[in-house]
Parts: C-alpha cells; sequence; structure tokens
C-alpha cells in the first residue's frame, strides 16, 4: 500500500514542475522578447507572472495542509521543507522574469547599445540552471544539483563582464547611459535568478542527505 | 420516481428480521420461565418456613432451655449459643487458614507445589461435609474420648477453608499485574506489596467472600452430628458436647412431638434469617466499597 | 550547538542483554543518559523497548524465565549485579506505567506516600510536606488539596497518572523511568504530562518509553530507535528527527514500515 503522504508528494510534485516551467518561459519571452524587438512576447511575461504568482499560493496551501495533517518527519520532513522554499524561489524568480520585462521594454524603446552577445550566452546558463535544479529535484539527483552549485560561478564571471563590456562603452559615449544601465539591470536580474536555482540546489541536496551546504557548509 | 416491486434481497430481508424476532420473543419466554424455576423453590421454601415457623417464635424460644418432653414451653437459647460459639470457632480456625492459603495460591501460585495445593483444596471442596464431620471424629473425638465443641468447630473450619481459599485467590487475581509492578517499582518487598497493597487493596472482597462462606457454615448439620453431638444444657466448655442450631432442627423435627416440631420451623425460621441478612448487609456492604472506588 | 554533550553521564548501559525463557529481546544495548535530561526510546512493538526500561530497575527480572546480562552504572555502581537488592535500587530508579495505577482502596494522599509508609516512615509531619512537595511537583495539588482523603481511583485517568508519578517522585528517585505513560490518555491529559514532563527534568532524569514519535519529539533530548531488540540510532532528538543516519531509522520515523 501506497502511503497517503506519496500521493500528496507527487502531486507537489507536478505542481512544482508546472510552476517551474512556467517561471522557464517568463524568462524565455523577457530576454527573446528583448532579442528580437518582441512587445508582445515581453508583455506575455506579466500574464505569466500572474500565473506563476496563484501557483505559489495554492502550493503553499498544499504543503501548509501536508504538514499538519502529515506532520512528516526525516525524509519526509525534509523534502517538504524543500518544497516551501523551491516555491518561494521559482516565485522571486517569476519577479525577476518582470524586471526583465521592464527594463527590456524600456531599452527596445531607445537605441540599440551595442549587439547582444553575452547577455544571451548568460541566458542559455541561467535557463539550464533553472531546469537542472528543478531536474535534481523531481529525480532526486544530488549530483545534478551539485552540477547547478558549479555553473553559478559562469553566470557571475559573464555578469561582470557585461558591466565592463557596457561601462568600457559608456566612457565614449555618456549619452547612453541610460540605455547602458537597462542592460546592466537585465544582467544583474539574470544574476539574481541564478541565485535563486542555487539556492534551490541547495535545497534539493538536503532533502536527499540531510546536509546543510549552504553559505560554505561543508560538501 | 416510480415505485418498485421489492427485491429479491430486501424479502429476504424481511423475512430473515420476522425469523429473528421470533426467535428473540422465543427465546425471552425461556428466560422467564427459568427464572421462575431459579425464584419459586426459593419464596416458596422462604414462605413455607415463615408460615409454620412464626408462631413459634417468642421471648421463651430465645432465651430459655429446651424443656423436658411433654412439657410445653422451653425454647432454643442454648443452641442458638452454642452455634455463635461453633462459627466463631470455626471461623478463627478457618479464616486464616484460608486466607493465607488463597494468598499463595494467588502470588505464588505458578509452582508445582501450588498447583498441588490448588488440586486440595479443590478436592476438599467436594467432599461431603459428613465425611469431614467422620474424619474430625477419628482425629479429634475418639482420642478425646468425647464428642465436643472443639471437635464441632474444627469440622467447619475446615468446611470453610476451600471455598475461603478460593475466593481469596480469585479475588486476589483480579488486580493487575501493573499494579503489583508498581508496588515492586517504589522499592517495596514483594510480601510487603503482597501484603499491604494487594491484600489490603481487596481487602473489602475478602471479607465479603469470608462472611459468604461463614454463614453458609452456620447452616452445617451433617458435620456436627459425630463431633458437637449436641446438648440439652448451657455451654458447658469447648471440650464438652454442644447444642447447635442445625443439629437441634434435625433432633426436633424427627421427634414424634408436635411441640418440638414447631419449634424446629421457628429454629429453621431463625437459620434462615441469619444467613439471608448476612448475605444482604454483605453486598450492600461490598456495593458501597465499590462505589467509593474500590476495584 | 550540542549543551547536552557538555553534561555528566549519570547512567550508562553497557552491552545490556536480556531474554524471556530463553527467547532474546535485547541484543547488547550501550547507551549513556545524561543527568537532568529526557531520553526517549521509540520503536515498533515487540522492539524491545519496554524490555529495556524495565531491566533498568530491575523489574525484568520479576517475570519468571527472564535473564538480563551486562551492566548498567549508576553512581558507580554496576546495578545489574548480583550484590545490589533490587528493592534497595528501585528506590533510586522509580517507574511509571502505561496505565494509571493508583493503589487499591488507599486515599490520594495514601498513594503519594505509600513508598515512605511501607519503608516505615510514620512521622505525620513529614509524611504531609510529602504529600503537598510531591503533588506540587507533579502539578496535581491544586486539583486534589481539598480532596486528599478521597480514593485515588475516583481521579480522572489523567489525574490518576500524575498522582502515579506524584507517588513516584515522593521517594526522591535518581531516575524516573516512563513506560509509555501517556497512550491510554486523552490528548489533554496527555499534553498536560508532557508539559510535566519538561519541568521535572530539572528535579530527575527521566527516560521515556513512547510509541508517539511526536511526542518524543517533542519532549526529549535524546532519542533511541529500537528494532528487534537492537539499539539502531541514538543521538539528539533533533537529528534523529530531521536527518537519521540509518535508512531503517528513516523508514521508521517516515512510516515506511511499523
Amino acid at each position: 500500500m501506497e502511503r497517503h503522504f506519496e500521493t500528496s508528494l507527487r502531486e507537489l510534485k507536478v505542481q512544482l514542475v508546472a510552476m517551474a516551467s512556467h517561471v522557464e518561459r517568463a524568462i524565455g519571452n523577457a530576454i527573446e522578447g528583448l532579442q528580437n524587438g518582441d512587445f508582445a512576447a515581453i508583455a506575455s511575461v506579466y500574464s505569466v507572472e500572474e500565473t506563476i504568482n496563484r501557483e505559489n499560493m495554492d502550493l503553499d496551501g498544499s504543503c501548509v495542509r501536508l504538514l499538519a495533517l502529515q506532520q512528516p518527519l526525516a525524509a519526509d520532513l525534509r523534502l517538504l521543507i524543500a518544497v516551501i522554499k523551491i516555491n518561494t524561489d521559482l516565485e522571486r524568480m517569476g519577479d525577476q522574469a518582470v524586471n526583465i520585462a521592464q527594463d527590456a521594454e524600456a531599452y527596445l524603446k531607445g537605441a540599440p547599445l551595442k549587439p547582444l552577445i553575452d547577455l544571451p550566452k548568460m541566458f542559455m546558463e541561467v535557463q539550464g540552471m533553472v531546469r537542472e535544479s528543478i531536474n535534481s529535484f523531481v529525480n532526486r539527483d544530488e549530483k545534478l544539483a551539485r552540477d547547478v552549485l558549479k555553473r553559478d560561478d559562469v553566470v557571475d564571471g559573464l555578469k561582470a563582464k557585461i558591466i565592463n563590456d557596457v561601462t568600457e562603452i559608456l566612457k565614449t559615449r555618456p549619452t547612453d547611459v541610460r540605455q547602458g544601465l537597462h542592460l546592466i539591470l537585465i544582467a544583474r536580474h539574470l544574476e539574481r535568478i541564478g541565485d535563486h536555482a542555487t539556492n534551490i540546489a541547495e535545497d534539493v541536496i538536503y532533502a536527499i542527505s540531510g546536509k546543510d551546504v549552504r553559505h560554505g557548509g561543508s560538501t | 420516481m416510480r415505485r418498485t416491486q421489492p427485491s429479491a434481497l430486501s424479502q429476504l430481508v424481511e423475512i430473515t428480521y420476522k425469523r429473528r424476532r421470533l426467535v428473540t420473543r422465543a427465546m425471552m419466554i425461556v428466560l422467564i420461565a427459568a427464572f421462575l424455576v431459579a425464584t419459586v423453590p426459593l419464596f416458596s421454601v422462604f414462605f413455607h418456613v415463615v408460615r409454620q415457623g412464626l408462631p413459634a417464635l417468642n421471648m421463651d424460644f430465645f432465651t430459655h432451655l429446651p424443656a423436658p418432653v411433654g412439657e410445653a414451653g422451653g425454647g432454643l437459647a442454648n443452641a442458638l449459643l452454642g452455634t455463635i460459639i461453633l462459627v466463631v470457632l470455626a471461623s478463627v480456625i478457618g479464616i486464616p487458614w484460608g486466607v493465607v492459603i488463597g494468598i499463595f495460591l494467588s502470588e505464588y501460585g505458578k509452582s508445582r507445589f501450588a498447583a498441588l495445593v490448588r488440586f486440595s483444596v479443590d478436592m476438599l471442596a467436594s467432599i461431603p461435609s459428613i465425611v469431614i464431620g467422620l474424619f474430625v471424629y477419628a482425629l479429634v473425638v475418639i482420642p478425646m474420648k468425647r464428642f465436643s465443641g472443639l471437635a464441632g468447630g474444627l469440622a467447619l473450619g475446615i468446611l470453610m477453608v476451600p471455598t475461603i481459599a478460593r475466593t481469596t485467590e480469585e479475588i486476589l487475581k483480579l488486580i493487575p499485574v501493573h499494579i503489583r509492578e508498581a508496588g515492586l517499582g517504589l522499592g517495596v518487598p514483594r510480601w510487603k506489596m503482597i501484603l499491604f497493597i494487594i491484600v489490603r487493596g481487596s481487602m473489602g472482597a475478602i471479607a465479603t467472600g469470608v462472611i459468604l462462606s461463614v454463614a453458609r457454615v452456620a447452616g452445617e448439620t451433617a458435620p456436627l452430628l459425630f463431633t458437637a453431638l449436641s446438648s440439652r444444657f448451657w455451654f458447658g466448655g469447648l471440650d464438652q458436647p454442644i447444642a447447635s442450631l442445625p443439629v437441634q432442627i434435625f433432633n426436633y423435627a424427627i421427634s414424634p412431638f408436635e411441640e418440638w416440631q414447631s419449634q424446629a420451623w421457628g429454629g429453621a425460621l431463625v437459620l434462615i434469617l441469619f444467613v439471608f441478612v448476612t448475605n444482604i448487609i454483605t453486598r450492600l456492604a461490598l456495593r458501597r466499597a465499590h462505589g467509593s472506588g474500590q476495584s | 550547538m550540542n549543551t547536552t554533550e557538555l553534561r555528566e553521564t549519570l547512567l550508562d548501559v553497557r552491552n545490556l542483554h536480556a531474554s524471556f525463557g530463553g527467547i532474546a529481546a535485547l541484543h547488547g544495548i550501550s547507551l549513556s543518559v545524561i543527568a537532568n535530561s529526557v531520553t526517549a526510546i521509540i520503536g515498533p512493538s515487540g522492539c524491545g523497548k519496554s524490555t529495556f526500561i524495565r531491566c533498568l530497575n530491575r523489574l525484568h527480572e520479576e517475570v519468571p524465565g527472564a535473564t538480563t546480562q551486562g551492566e548498567v552504572w549508576l553512581d558507580g555502581q554496576d546495578i545489574l549485579s548480583a550484590d545490589v537488592d533490587p528493592v534497595t535500587l528501585r528506590r533510586k530508579i522509580g517507574m511509571v506505567f502505561q496505565k494509571p495505577n493508583p493503589f487499591p482502596a488507599m486515599s490520594i494522599y495514601e498513594n503519594v506516600v505509600a513508598g515512605l509508609t511501607l519503608a516505615g516512615v510514620r512521622r505525620r509531619s513529614v509524611l504531609n510536606e510529602v504529600v503537598e512537595k510531591t503533588l506540587n511537583l507533579a502539578a496535581l495539588w491544586d486539583e486534589v488539596k481539598d480532596k486528599l482523603h478521597h480514593p485515588g481511583s475516583s481521579l480522572s485517568g489523567g489525574q490518576q497518572q500524575r498522582l502515579c508519578i506524584a507517588r513516584a517522585l515522593a521517594i526522591e528517585p535518581r531516575v524516573l523511568l516512563m513506560d509509555e505513560p501517556t497512550s491510554a490518555l486523552d490528548p489533554i491529559s496527555t499534553a498536560r504530562i508532557e508539559e510535566l514532563i519538561g519541568e521535572l527534568k530539572r528535579e530527575v532524569t527521566i527516560v521515556i518509553v513512547t510509541h508517539n514519535m511526536q511526542q518524543a519529539a517533542r519532549i526529549s533530548d535524546k532519542t533511541g530507535f529500537f528494532l528487534l531488540g537492537e539499539l539502531v540510532e541514538f543521538t539528539d532528538t533533533s537529528v534523529l528527527f530531521t536527518a537519521p543516519k540509518d535508512p531503517r531509522t528513516e523508514r521508521y520515523i517516515t512510516g515506511r514500515f511499523g
């Protein structure tokens, strides 16, 4: 016989995966809209974010119910706590997607500052982190989660490079500072999304092994 | 909705239900019959004894010695006193003996020796009372070369032992193991735990068992025939034959004199009342003890 | 972080074996109970957890055919050794049982002081003081102070259990063993006893057997998980219930077996 908790947990996973796919789509639409000058794609981010918010609240409700009714312990408890935290991280990612969308809209209204090369690269990297952090959760894959942690450095590097490039350009074209700021902010939003993916990976490792690897904890 | 024919199942249920009601009624009748079979003899004996015995009861009956044959009046005072003396003597012998055996069987009752004791007690309980009388006759009366109150008391005492022992054992066994463990767990030695927690806690129930068995032996006749015999005089010492109510009833009832027969009925009534009243009082007392939270 | 480690060990169990009529019930249990802490023992029925604490006050050996081997050290003495009198030992290690069991036909007062009066303490003033003190400790004084001479059995189940706790505390034991003390009680009485346990550990060291894992989690400092007569895992309660090391513990406390 399957435990009731198991069934509920599977439902939670389904909810979480659906939410994660919406998050990916929101980020993707924002960045691709920026790349292609597609205002419609960018506008869609706002409605997707609303969906994410609703899913966030639903998932929270399910978690509270499960905590109250099943009083899980040990692995079950760790898993449920991970779900609660991942839920929050995903919701924040949604917020960041909206921030990207806003900056992208503003940027597109002005003249392009430079061809976008590193930003799409950074996006690909962050998207991979988000996807793999969720996959590591769904498949209980500790190794995959640890890989996500390593990728955070790549994202940080790309962000530094973008800031560097933009400031170099702005030195010669100080009137474009507004455009440059939008690009830097978008890079920063992406970087924050990467941080959230890192958090998710850390929570997954805790859920699977009981080890706390945050803030330089033992690995 | 269309009204449908009752289904085969519901018809079957209806039939079963009817049959059950019938069985219930039949069983009720059997129960009432069983109740009557049990109580009618009791009440008819009681009323018969009251009707026959009541006229014989007067002050003389309780205060005078038996009158010689042919004379009117006289009483059974010596037999009443004798019965009281015999019962006290029997209690002194039988109660400690029975209670100690009961405690032993309940608390140390798992050994082979205890099994032997339990078997012996059961055997003793099933020996006819007249045989106990004969046994005491051989044991006491023959060596002393006379019938005596002592022998009668001993015979009644022996008779009490098995019932007291077994009721005490059963009562003590009702105390759950965890109460005993709680006693031991307080650092109380086992013997103290048994005496001051288990036995003390069951005192009311044990007393009831004891009193009921005392009431029962008070009416015994057979064991006294060869032991205490009978006497027409006042109590003259434990080494002398002694009168007792049951034996006196026996003697008077088989006598040809109407006066004596009437007094036998009176004695029977006194005896029955004694047993009745003791039973009722102890049962009431026990219920009160239970009501105040003994168990 | 781990303050309990710093405190002294009161009861040191070393390689404890126990059996009933030739059937082994405990296979070499070793654990240390820290002074003034609550140690919980959990495990499925028949895992030996009750047998374990019944070895600690040598009640186990009262059962015919029961044997005990190993050592249990208390105050520099192996309390299982033949020269320790179990009767004396039990005055140091008290016990509270699964079912509330006030002594029959004894008043509340008599129940509390039973351990003392049966040991010969007769001074009324001493007994009065003990009754008030221990009933207060057991959080029962206010409820019974006006009916101390009512029968112990007239109390509610939860009150009876606190009376039994008071009775055990009256002889001032070093250790209080509790064998599923709330399994026969309703949730409110259970909560009161749990609260009480938290208070009592200032006075006495508690070892409690429970099959309510949440209870162990709520009230204990350390928890041991028993399975088939073995101590599978023994660690800080906060660790055992969040990240147990042994997969068998994990399976048990997440309800996958047992």
